[in-house]
Protein backbone atom coordinates (compact mmCIF):
# COMPACT_ATOMS: atom_id res chain seq x y z
CA UNK A 1 0.00 0.00 0.00
CA UNK A 2 1.56 3.31 -0.91
CA UNK A 3 4.55 2.82 -1.23
CA UNK A 4 5.47 5.69 -3.06
CA UNK A 5 4.78 8.06 -0.58
CA UNK A 6 8.16 6.59 1.39
CA UNK A 7 11.35 8.04 0.01
CA UNK A 8 13.22 4.95 1.80
CA UNK A 9 11.07 2.46 -0.17
CA UNK A 10 12.71 4.35 -3.47
CA UNK A 11 16.21 2.82 -2.79
CA UNK A 12 17.19 -1.21 -3.16
CA UNK A 13 15.86 -2.00 0.04
CA UNK A 14 13.42 -4.61 1.46
CA UNK A 15 13.02 -3.08 4.92
CA UNK A 16 11.44 -6.26 7.13
CA UNK A 17 11.97 -4.57 10.70
CA UNK A 18 9.33 -2.29 11.49
CA UNK A 19 8.97 -3.47 14.89
CA UNK A 20 12.04 -1.43 15.65
CA UNK A 21 11.10 1.38 13.81
CA UNK A 22 9.19 2.09 10.53
CA UNK A 23 9.61 4.34 7.45
CA UNK A 24 8.36 8.03 7.29
CA UNK A 25 6.06 9.45 4.45
CA UNK A 26 7.26 12.78 2.40
CA UNK A 27 4.16 14.05 4.16
CA UNK A 28 5.81 13.54 7.62
CA UNK A 29 9.11 14.85 6.67
CA UNK A 30 7.23 18.07 5.10
CA UNK A 31 5.53 18.60 8.14
CA UNK A 32 8.96 18.75 10.04
CA UNK A 33 10.73 20.83 7.38
CA UNK A 34 7.34 23.46 7.77
CA UNK A 35 8.84 23.76 11.09
CA UNK A 36 12.13 24.32 10.69
CA UNK A 37 11.67 26.63 7.37
CA UNK A 38 8.87 28.76 8.46
CA UNK A 39 7.72 28.28 11.65
CA UNK A 40 10.86 27.90 13.95
CA UNK A 41 9.78 29.21 17.30
CA UNK A 42 8.80 28.07 21.34
CA UNK A 43 5.56 26.67 22.12
CA UNK A 44 4.02 28.57 24.66
CA UNK A 45 6.11 31.39 25.05
CA UNK A 46 5.92 34.44 22.29
CA UNK A 47 3.55 36.93 21.45
CA UNK A 48 4.46 36.97 18.05
CA UNK A 49 2.84 34.94 15.00
CA UNK A 50 5.28 32.46 14.45
CA UNK A 51 5.25 31.24 17.89
CA UNK A 52 1.40 31.31 17.97
CA UNK A 53 1.12 29.30 14.58
CA UNK A 54 3.74 26.81 16.36
CA UNK A 55 1.19 26.87 19.56
CA UNK A 56 -1.39 26.18 16.86
CA UNK A 57 0.40 22.71 15.42
CA UNK A 58 1.33 21.65 18.73
CA UNK A 59 -1.70 21.90 20.48
CA UNK A 60 -3.59 20.91 17.43
CA UNK A 61 -1.69 17.85 17.32
CA UNK A 62 -1.98 16.86 20.84
CA UNK A 63 -5.82 17.48 19.69
CA UNK A 64 -5.50 15.08 16.72
CA UNK A 65 -3.68 12.46 19.19
CA UNK A 66 -6.37 12.52 21.28
CA UNK A 67 -9.06 11.81 18.88
CA UNK A 68 -6.85 8.79 17.07
CA UNK A 69 -7.42 6.96 20.82
CA UNK A 70 -10.38 8.59 21.67
CA UNK A 71 -9.10 10.48 24.92
CA UNK A 72 -9.58 13.75 26.08
CA UNK A 73 -6.59 16.49 25.12
CA UNK A 74 -5.66 16.84 28.59
CA UNK A 75 -5.29 13.40 28.95
CA UNK A 76 -2.34 13.04 26.26
CA UNK A 77 1.39 14.14 26.99
CA UNK A 78 4.09 14.55 25.07
CA UNK A 79 7.10 12.36 25.89
CA UNK A 80 10.32 11.47 24.09
CA UNK A 81 8.61 7.53 23.13
CA UNK A 82 6.90 5.10 24.99
CA UNK A 83 10.24 4.11 27.30
CA UNK A 84 9.70 7.54 29.02
CA UNK A 85 6.15 7.51 29.11
CA UNK A 86 6.27 3.95 30.84
CA UNK A 87 8.84 5.42 33.34
CA UNK A 88 6.87 8.02 34.03
CA UNK A 89 3.84 6.19 34.89
CA UNK A 90 5.89 3.68 36.95
CA UNK A 91 7.80 6.50 38.92
CA UNK A 92 5.39 9.35 38.92
CA UNK A 93 2.38 7.44 39.83
CA UNK A 94 2.56 3.99 40.91
CA UNK A 95 5.87 4.96 42.82
CA UNK A 96 3.99 6.80 45.07
CA UNK A 97 0.54 4.36 46.00
CA UNK A 98 1.82 0.86 45.96
CA UNK A 99 3.15 -0.87 49.28
CA UNK A 100 5.96 -3.29 49.93
CA UNK A 101 4.48 -6.39 49.18
CA UNK A 102 1.95 -5.13 46.63
CA UNK A 103 2.34 -6.72 42.93
CA UNK A 104 2.84 -5.84 39.60
CA UNK A 105 2.27 -8.47 36.83
CA UNK A 106 3.37 -8.56 33.87
CA UNK A 107 4.71 -11.53 31.68
CA UNK A 108 8.06 -13.13 30.04
CA UNK A 109 7.33 -11.51 26.61
CA UNK A 110 6.96 -7.99 27.71
CA UNK A 111 9.65 -4.91 26.65
CA UNK A 112 12.99 -4.21 28.83
CA UNK A 113 10.40 -1.06 28.40
CA UNK A 114 7.51 -2.49 30.55
CA UNK A 115 9.86 -4.62 32.76
CA UNK A 116 12.53 -2.68 34.16
CA UNK A 117 10.99 0.30 35.43
CA UNK A 118 8.86 -2.36 37.43
CA UNK A 119 12.37 -4.30 38.31
CA UNK A 120 13.58 -0.99 40.09
CA UNK A 121 10.44 -0.58 41.64
CA UNK A 122 10.47 -3.88 43.31
CA UNK A 123 13.68 -3.13 44.71
CA UNK A 124 13.26 0.64 45.88
CA UNK A 125 9.67 0.21 46.86
CA UNK A 126 9.79 -3.78 47.97
CA UNK A 127 6.79 -4.21 45.10
CA UNK A 128 6.45 -7.48 43.75
CA UNK A 129 7.09 -8.21 39.83
CA UNK A 130 4.92 -11.66 38.98
CA UNK A 131 4.52 -12.88 35.93
CA UNK A 132 0.96 -13.98 34.06
CA UNK A 133 1.43 -17.43 32.56
CA UNK A 134 1.85 -17.43 28.87
CA UNK A 135 0.07 -20.50 27.33
CA UNK A 136 1.59 -23.03 24.35
CA UNK A 137 1.28 -20.48 22.01
CA UNK A 138 3.13 -17.52 24.32
CA UNK A 139 -0.03 -16.24 24.49
CA UNK A 140 -2.86 -14.74 27.53
CA UNK A 141 -5.37 -16.08 27.76
CA UNK A 142 -8.36 -14.61 30.39
CA UNK A 143 -7.75 -17.94 32.39
CA UNK A 144 -3.98 -17.38 33.51
CA UNK A 145 -5.11 -13.65 33.98
CA UNK A 146 -7.27 -14.65 36.66
CA UNK A 147 -5.00 -17.56 37.79
CA UNK A 148 -2.44 -14.60 38.12
CA UNK A 149 -3.97 -12.48 40.39
CA UNK A 150 -4.01 -12.75 44.14
CA UNK A 151 -4.65 -10.37 46.89
CA UNK A 152 -2.01 -8.40 46.39
CA UNK A 153 -2.17 -7.38 42.66
CA UNK A 154 -2.41 -3.96 42.40
CA UNK A 155 -1.79 -3.29 38.42
CA UNK A 156 -0.93 -5.74 34.87
CA UNK A 157 1.11 -3.96 32.93
CA UNK A 158 0.99 -5.58 29.62
CA UNK A 159 1.93 -4.81 26.04
CA UNK A 160 -1.04 -4.36 23.48
CA UNK A 161 0.76 -6.76 21.07
CA UNK A 162 4.39 -8.32 22.28
CA UNK A 163 6.99 -7.44 19.96
CA UNK A 164 8.44 -10.88 19.72
CA UNK A 165 5.31 -13.14 19.97
CA UNK A 166 3.35 -10.93 18.13
CA UNK A 167 0.17 -11.56 19.86
CA UNK A 168 -2.29 -9.21 20.68
CA UNK A 169 -3.79 -9.18 23.88
CA UNK A 170 -7.33 -8.95 25.41
CA UNK A 171 -6.91 -6.00 26.99
CA UNK A 172 -10.55 -4.96 27.15
CA UNK A 173 -11.23 -7.99 28.72
CA UNK A 174 -8.62 -7.61 30.85
CA UNK A 175 -9.31 -3.80 32.01
CA UNK A 176 -13.13 -5.29 32.74
CA UNK A 177 -11.67 -8.14 35.53
CA UNK A 178 -9.20 -6.42 36.64
CA UNK A 179 -11.18 -3.01 37.34
CA UNK A 180 -13.93 -5.66 39.09
CA UNK A 181 -10.83 -6.64 41.39
CA UNK A 182 -9.71 -3.03 41.87
CA UNK A 183 -6.41 -3.65 39.73
CA UNK A 184 -5.25 -0.66 37.57
CA UNK A 185 -4.01 -2.20 33.71
CA UNK A 186 -1.43 -0.14 31.99
CA UNK A 187 -0.92 -0.93 28.06
CA UNK A 188 2.10 -1.09 26.54
CA UNK A 189 0.88 0.24 23.06
CA UNK A 190 4.32 0.37 20.84
CA UNK A 191 3.36 -2.19 18.92
CA UNK A 192 -0.19 -2.01 18.98
CA UNK A 193 -1.15 1.35 18.37
CA UNK A 194 0.85 1.51 14.87
CA UNK A 195 -0.76 -1.04 14.07
CA UNK A 196 -4.56 -1.39 14.91
CA UNK A 197 -7.73 1.29 15.73
CA UNK A 198 -6.86 1.70 19.65
CA UNK A 199 -9.64 3.37 21.81
CA UNK A 200 -8.55 3.92 25.56
CA UNK A 201 -12.14 4.43 26.56
CA UNK A 202 -13.36 1.11 24.99
CA UNK A 203 -10.68 -0.78 26.34
CA UNK A 204 -11.14 0.96 29.87
CA UNK A 205 -7.08 0.98 30.00
CA UNK A 206 -5.50 3.33 32.78
CA UNK A 207 -2.61 4.53 31.06
CA UNK A 208 -1.11 3.87 27.70
CA UNK A 209 2.43 4.25 25.88
CA UNK A 210 3.48 4.71 22.18
CA UNK A 211 6.05 5.86 20.04
CA UNK A 212 5.37 7.85 17.35
CA UNK A 213 8.80 6.54 15.18
CA UNK A 214 6.73 3.06 14.98
CA UNK A 215 4.05 4.38 13.61
CA UNK A 216 5.66 6.52 10.34
CA UNK A 217 6.14 9.93 12.78
CA UNK A 218 9.97 11.13 13.90
CA UNK A 219 12.26 9.46 16.61
CA UNK A 220 12.50 10.83 19.86
CA UNK A 221 8.39 11.48 20.80
CA UNK A 222 5.62 9.64 21.95
CA UNK A 223 2.54 9.63 24.32
CA UNK A 224 1.81 9.19 27.51
CA UNK A 225 -2.31 8.80 27.94
CA UNK A 226 -3.54 8.52 31.44
CA UNK A 227 -7.07 8.54 32.62
CA UNK A 228 -7.58 12.57 33.30
CA UNK A 229 -7.98 11.44 37.11
CA UNK A 230 -4.97 9.12 37.65
CA UNK A 231 -2.45 11.92 35.85
CA UNK A 232 -4.00 14.30 38.10
CA UNK A 233 -1.97 12.38 40.97
CA UNK A 234 0.59 11.42 38.44
CA UNK A 235 3.69 14.02 39.95
CA UNK A 236 5.72 15.43 37.60
CA UNK A 237 9.22 13.39 37.14
CA UNK A 238 10.97 16.67 35.65
CA UNK A 239 10.56 20.53 37.23
CA UNK A 240 11.10 23.07 34.84
CA UNK A 241 10.01 25.32 32.28
CA UNK A 242 6.87 25.30 31.06
CA UNK A 243 4.87 23.40 33.19
CA UNK A 244 5.14 26.11 36.13
CA UNK A 245 2.78 28.53 37.22
CA UNK A 246 4.63 30.77 39.24
CA UNK A 247 7.11 30.49 42.22
CA UNK A 248 8.46 32.69 44.64
CA UNK A 249 10.10 30.02 47.53
CA UNK A 250 10.38 26.68 48.13
CA UNK A 251 7.13 26.50 50.11
CA UNK A 252 5.27 28.80 46.99
CA UNK A 253 5.27 26.39 43.69
CA UNK A 254 1.95 26.47 41.78
CA UNK A 255 1.96 24.22 38.95
CA UNK A 256 0.07 24.36 35.36
CA UNK A 257 -2.69 22.15 34.76
CA UNK A 258 -2.49 19.00 33.05
CA UNK A 259 -1.01 18.10 30.44
CA UNK A 260 1.03 21.00 29.86
CA UNK A 261 2.06 20.13 33.68
CA UNK A 262 3.95 17.42 32.68
CA UNK A 263 5.93 18.59 29.92
CA UNK A 264 8.33 20.00 31.26
CA UNK A 265 11.14 22.31 29.18
CA UNK A 266 11.29 22.76 25.54
CA UNK A 267 9.31 19.85 24.12
CA UNK A 268 10.42 17.99 20.87
CA UNK A 269 8.05 20.47 18.77
CA UNK A 270 9.19 19.31 15.52
CA UNK A 271 8.30 15.61 16.67
CA UNK A 272 5.00 16.34 17.57
CA UNK A 273 4.14 18.44 14.46
CA UNK A 274 5.62 15.40 12.43
CA UNK A 275 3.50 12.77 14.69
CA UNK A 276 0.57 15.19 13.35
CA UNK A 277 1.25 14.38 9.96
CA UNK A 278 1.48 10.78 10.70
CA UNK A 279 -1.61 10.37 12.34
CA UNK A 280 -3.49 12.49 9.87
CA UNK A 281 -1.38 9.67 7.16
CA UNK A 282 -2.39 6.61 8.88
CA UNK A 283 -6.14 7.59 9.48
CA UNK A 284 -6.11 8.58 5.37
CA UNK A 285 -5.28 5.15 5.15
CA UNK A 286 -7.73 3.76 7.40
CA UNK A 287 -6.68 1.63 10.52
CA UNK A 288 -8.73 -1.10 9.78
CA UNK A 289 -7.36 -1.35 6.69
CA UNK A 290 -4.10 -1.43 7.80
CA UNK A 291 -4.50 -4.21 9.92
CA UNK A 292 -6.35 -6.21 7.34
CA UNK A 293 -3.66 -5.86 5.37
CA UNK A 294 -0.84 -6.75 7.56
CA UNK A 295 -2.65 -10.28 8.70
CA UNK A 296 -3.29 -11.27 5.04
CA UNK A 297 0.77 -10.51 4.42
CA UNK A 298 1.31 -12.51 7.59
CA UNK A 299 -0.96 -15.39 6.69
CA UNK A 300 1.71 -15.44 3.52
CA UNK A 301 4.64 -15.19 4.89
CA UNK A 302 3.70 -18.04 7.51
CA UNK A 303 2.54 -19.73 5.03
CA UNK A 304 5.63 -20.02 2.93
CA UNK A 305 8.00 -20.19 5.41
CA UNK A 306 6.39 -23.49 6.91
CA UNK A 307 7.33 -25.02 3.76
CA UNK A 308 10.84 -24.58 4.71
CA UNK A 309 11.98 -27.43 6.36
CA UNK A 310 14.69 -26.02 7.76
CA UNK A 311 13.06 -23.11 9.31
CA UNK A 312 11.00 -23.25 12.49
CA UNK A 313 8.59 -20.14 13.08
CA UNK A 314 8.54 -19.64 16.50
CA UNK A 315 4.66 -17.60 16.88
CA UNK A 316 2.58 -19.52 13.60
CA UNK A 317 -0.61 -17.98 15.46
CA UNK A 318 0.49 -14.43 16.13
CA UNK A 319 -2.36 -11.58 15.55
CA UNK A 320 0.35 -8.69 13.82
CA UNK A 321 2.57 -8.51 11.28
CA UNK A 322 5.39 -10.24 13.57
CA UNK A 323 6.74 -13.17 12.86
CA UNK A 324 9.74 -14.74 14.57
CA UNK A 325 11.97 -17.67 13.44
CA UNK A 326 15.16 -19.78 13.00
CA UNK A 327 17.09 -21.18 10.45
CA UNK A 328 18.65 -24.90 11.63
CA UNK A 329 21.96 -24.35 13.59
CA UNK A 330 22.56 -20.84 11.95
CA UNK A 331 23.10 -18.21 14.22
CA UNK A 332 20.05 -15.15 14.31
CA UNK A 333 22.74 -12.70 13.39
CA UNK A 334 24.26 -14.65 10.69
CA UNK A 335 20.81 -15.03 9.02
CA UNK A 336 20.75 -11.53 9.09
CA UNK A 337 23.71 -10.89 8.10
CA UNK A 338 23.30 -13.16 5.00
CA UNK A 339 19.56 -11.45 3.74
CA UNK A 340 21.45 -7.84 4.26
CA UNK A 341 23.73 -9.07 1.46
CA UNK A 342 20.69 -8.97 -0.79
CA UNK A 343 19.35 -5.42 1.06
CA UNK A 344 16.84 -7.05 3.29
CA UNK A 345 16.86 -5.08 6.79
CA UNK A 346 15.69 -7.52 9.18
CA UNK A 347 16.42 -8.32 13.37
CA UNK A 348 18.64 -10.48 14.78
CA UNK A 349 18.30 -11.22 18.55
CA UNK A 350 16.22 -10.84 21.88
CA UNK A 351 14.65 -7.66 20.71
CA UNK A 352 14.54 -5.93 24.08
CA UNK A 353 12.54 -9.22 25.46
CA UNK A 354 15.41 -10.79 27.55
CA UNK A 355 12.89 -12.62 29.59
CA UNK A 356 11.08 -14.39 27.29
CA UNK A 357 14.02 -17.15 26.46
CA UNK A 358 12.75 -18.23 29.94
CA UNK A 359 9.54 -19.24 28.22
CA UNK A 360 10.57 -20.48 25.16
CA UNK A 361 13.82 -21.81 25.83
CA UNK A 362 15.10 -19.64 22.47
CA UNK A 363 17.55 -17.19 23.55
CA UNK A 364 17.40 -15.22 20.10
CA UNK A 365 15.42 -14.85 16.96
CA UNK A 366 15.02 -13.77 13.75
CA UNK A 367 12.59 -11.47 13.43
CA UNK A 368 10.22 -10.05 10.42
CA UNK A 369 7.83 -7.56 11.35
CA UNK A 370 6.01 -6.21 8.86
CA UNK A 371 4.00 -2.64 8.03
CA UNK A 372 1.45 -1.80 5.19
CA UNK A 373 3.80 -0.68 2.91
CA UNK A 374 5.45 -4.46 2.32
CA UNK A 375 4.41 -6.43 0.00
CA UNK A 376 3.91 -10.55 -1.07
CA UNK A 377 7.05 -9.84 -3.72
CA UNK A 378 9.01 -8.78 -1.03
CA UNK A 379 8.24 -11.66 1.01
CA UNK A 380 9.22 -13.94 -1.99
CA UNK A 381 12.26 -12.46 -2.18
CA UNK A 382 12.70 -13.74 1.48
CA UNK A 383 11.62 -17.05 0.77
CA UNK A 384 13.51 -17.54 -2.44
CA UNK A 385 16.64 -16.33 -0.57
CA UNK A 386 15.94 -18.27 3.26
CA UNK A 387 15.04 -21.71 1.26
CA UNK A 388 18.40 -22.55 0.54
CA UNK A 389 20.31 -23.78 3.96
CA UNK A 390 23.78 -24.44 1.69
CA UNK A 391 23.50 -21.51 0.25
CA UNK A 392 22.76 -19.19 3.54
CA UNK A 393 25.68 -20.96 5.37
CA UNK A 394 27.95 -20.17 2.23
CA UNK A 395 27.24 -16.71 1.77
CA UNK A 396 26.42 -15.70 6.14
CA UNK A 397 30.06 -14.68 5.79
CA UNK B 1 44.74 -16.01 -0.04
CA UNK B 2 41.50 -16.04 -2.10
CA UNK B 3 38.41 -16.13 -0.99
CA UNK B 4 37.18 -18.95 -0.95
CA UNK B 5 40.14 -20.29 1.45
CA UNK B 6 38.96 -17.34 3.83
CA UNK B 7 35.71 -18.54 3.91
CA UNK B 8 37.21 -22.15 4.50
CA UNK B 9 39.37 -21.24 7.03
CA UNK B 10 36.29 -18.95 8.97
CA UNK B 11 33.99 -22.23 8.47
CA UNK B 12 36.67 -24.71 9.61
CA UNK B 13 36.71 -22.54 13.09
CA UNK B 14 33.24 -21.78 13.22
CA UNK B 15 32.00 -25.40 12.63
CA UNK B 16 35.32 -26.71 15.39
CA UNK B 17 36.50 -23.94 17.29
CA UNK B 18 39.21 -24.70 19.40
CA UNK B 19 39.22 -24.44 22.84
CA UNK B 20 35.12 -23.88 23.28
CA UNK B 21 35.64 -25.80 26.64
CA UNK B 22 35.55 -24.41 29.98
CA UNK B 23 36.22 -27.77 31.78
CA UNK B 24 38.78 -27.01 34.49
CA UNK B 25 39.18 -23.34 34.37
CA UNK B 26 39.54 -22.47 38.15
CA UNK B 27 42.49 -20.05 38.77
CA UNK B 28 41.74 -18.77 34.78
CA UNK B 29 40.47 -14.75 34.83
CA UNK B 30 37.35 -14.56 33.26
CA UNK B 31 35.78 -11.65 31.43
CA UNK B 32 32.67 -11.18 29.41
CA UNK B 33 32.39 -9.88 26.19
CA UNK B 34 29.00 -8.75 24.20
CA UNK B 35 28.66 -6.30 21.24
CA UNK B 36 26.16 -3.13 22.25
CA UNK B 37 24.40 -3.64 18.62
CA UNK B 38 24.10 -7.15 18.69
CA UNK B 39 23.77 -10.53 19.93
CA UNK B 40 27.34 -12.12 20.31
CA UNK B 41 28.26 -12.96 23.77
CA UNK B 42 31.30 -14.87 24.53
CA UNK B 43 33.15 -15.26 28.17
CA UNK B 44 36.80 -16.15 27.53
CA UNK B 45 38.67 -17.73 30.33
CA UNK B 46 42.73 -16.93 30.52
CA UNK B 47 45.42 -18.59 32.46
CA UNK B 48 48.21 -16.18 33.09
CA UNK B 49 51.45 -17.87 34.10
CA UNK B 50 53.64 -14.67 35.04
CA UNK B 51 53.87 -12.57 31.91
CA UNK B 52 52.51 -15.61 29.55
CA UNK B 53 48.96 -16.41 28.78
CA UNK B 54 49.48 -19.70 29.27
CA UNK B 55 45.89 -20.95 28.16
CA UNK B 56 42.55 -18.87 27.14
CA UNK B 57 39.37 -21.08 26.72
CA UNK B 58 35.74 -19.79 25.72
CA UNK B 59 32.02 -20.23 25.85
CA UNK B 60 28.69 -18.47 24.49
CA UNK B 61 26.81 -17.94 21.69
CA UNK B 62 27.98 -15.54 18.86
CA UNK B 63 28.15 -15.22 15.11
CA UNK B 64 30.37 -17.30 12.66
CA UNK B 65 32.54 -14.34 12.10
CA UNK B 66 32.33 -13.88 16.00
CA UNK B 67 33.34 -17.25 16.64
CA UNK B 68 35.63 -18.19 14.21
CA UNK B 69 37.57 -14.75 15.18
CA UNK B 70 37.97 -16.13 18.72
CA UNK B 71 38.83 -19.37 17.74
CA UNK B 72 41.56 -17.91 15.74
CA UNK B 73 42.75 -15.48 18.22
CA UNK B 74 43.24 -18.05 20.90
CA UNK B 75 45.36 -20.12 18.93
CA UNK B 76 47.38 -17.49 18.12
CA UNK B 77 47.72 -15.88 21.31
CA UNK B 78 48.29 -18.90 23.74
CA UNK B 79 51.59 -19.03 24.80
CA UNK B 80 52.83 -15.30 24.25
CA UNK B 81 53.36 -12.52 26.83
CA UNK B 82 50.88 -9.85 27.37
CA UNK B 83 53.70 -7.05 25.30
CA UNK B 84 53.27 -9.33 22.61
CA UNK B 85 49.69 -9.61 22.46
CA UNK B 86 49.30 -6.38 23.17
CA UNK B 87 51.37 -5.63 20.07
CA UNK B 88 49.36 -7.93 18.15
CA UNK B 89 45.85 -6.87 18.90
CA UNK B 90 46.77 -2.90 18.12
CA UNK B 91 48.28 -4.12 14.28
CA UNK B 92 45.66 -6.62 14.24
CA UNK B 93 43.29 -3.78 14.65
CA UNK B 94 45.52 -1.69 12.09
CA UNK B 95 44.76 -3.52 9.30
CA UNK B 96 41.03 -3.93 10.13
CA UNK B 97 40.76 -0.34 9.74
CA UNK B 98 42.85 -0.19 6.59
CA UNK B 99 46.07 1.53 8.74
CA UNK B 100 49.85 0.45 8.78
CA UNK B 101 50.99 -2.02 10.63
CA UNK B 102 53.53 -4.02 11.41
CA UNK B 103 53.76 -7.33 8.96
CA UNK B 104 53.89 -9.70 12.20
CA UNK B 105 52.79 -12.95 11.82
CA UNK B 106 48.98 -12.87 12.05
CA UNK B 107 48.76 -16.73 10.88
CA UNK B 108 45.14 -17.53 10.13
CA UNK B 109 43.81 -14.12 11.05
CA UNK B 110 44.77 -12.92 7.80
CA UNK B 111 41.43 -13.83 6.89
CA UNK B 112 39.62 -10.74 7.83
CA UNK B 113 42.06 -8.59 5.93
CA UNK B 114 39.13 -7.09 4.32
CA UNK B 115 36.60 -6.89 6.77
CA UNK B 116 37.00 -3.18 6.60
CA UNK B 117 34.69 -3.58 3.46
CA UNK B 118 31.90 -4.49 5.95
CA UNK B 119 31.93 -2.19 8.55
CA UNK B 120 28.98 -4.00 10.55
CA UNK B 121 31.08 -6.53 10.87
CA UNK B 122 34.23 -5.33 12.49
CA UNK B 123 32.59 -5.65 15.40
CA UNK B 124 32.54 -8.95 15.35
CA UNK B 125 36.15 -9.78 14.72
CA UNK B 126 37.25 -7.70 17.00
CA UNK B 127 34.80 -8.60 19.82
CA UNK B 128 37.35 -11.77 21.84
CA UNK B 129 40.16 -8.67 21.57
CA UNK B 130 38.73 -6.79 23.46
CA UNK B 131 38.16 -9.31 26.30
CA UNK B 132 41.68 -10.45 25.71
CA UNK B 133 42.83 -6.42 26.98
CA UNK B 134 39.61 -6.42 29.50
CA UNK B 135 41.67 -9.54 31.37
CA UNK B 136 45.01 -8.45 30.91
CA UNK B 137 43.93 -5.19 32.87
CA UNK B 138 42.13 -7.17 35.38
CA UNK B 139 45.20 -9.48 36.04
CA UNK B 140 47.49 -6.83 36.10
CA UNK B 141 45.37 -5.18 38.89
CA UNK B 142 45.80 -8.69 40.87
CA UNK B 143 49.60 -8.20 40.31
CA UNK B 144 49.94 -5.01 42.09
Amino acid sequence: MNREDFPMLSKDIIYFDNGATTFKPSCVIDAINYYYKDITANAHRGDYDISYKVDIAYEGARKKVADFINASREEVVFTSGATESLNMIVNGFFAHILEPGDEVLITLSEHASNVLPWFRLAHTHGIKVNYIELDSNLHITMNNVMKAITPSTKVISIAGITNVVGDERPVKEIAQYAHSNNIFLVVDGAQSVPHMKCDVKDIDCDFLAFSAHKMCGPTGVGVLYGKKELLEELDPIKMGGGMNESFDSVEEVYLKELPIRLEAGTQNIEGVIGLSAAIDYLNKLGMDNIKLYEIRLKKYLISKLKDIPHINVLNEECDSGIVAFNVDGVFPQDVAYYLNKYHICVRAGNHCAKILKNAIGVKNTVRVSLYFYNTEAEIDKLIELLSDKNRIVREMI
Amino acid sequence: MDSNDKREIILDNYSHPFNKSVDNVDGYVKVNSNNESCIDNIDLYIKFNGNILEDIRFSGEACAISTASTSIMIKNMMGKSIDEVLLYIRNFEAMLNEEEYEDIDFNEAVVFDETYKQGNRKTCVTLPYRGIERAIVEYQKTMK
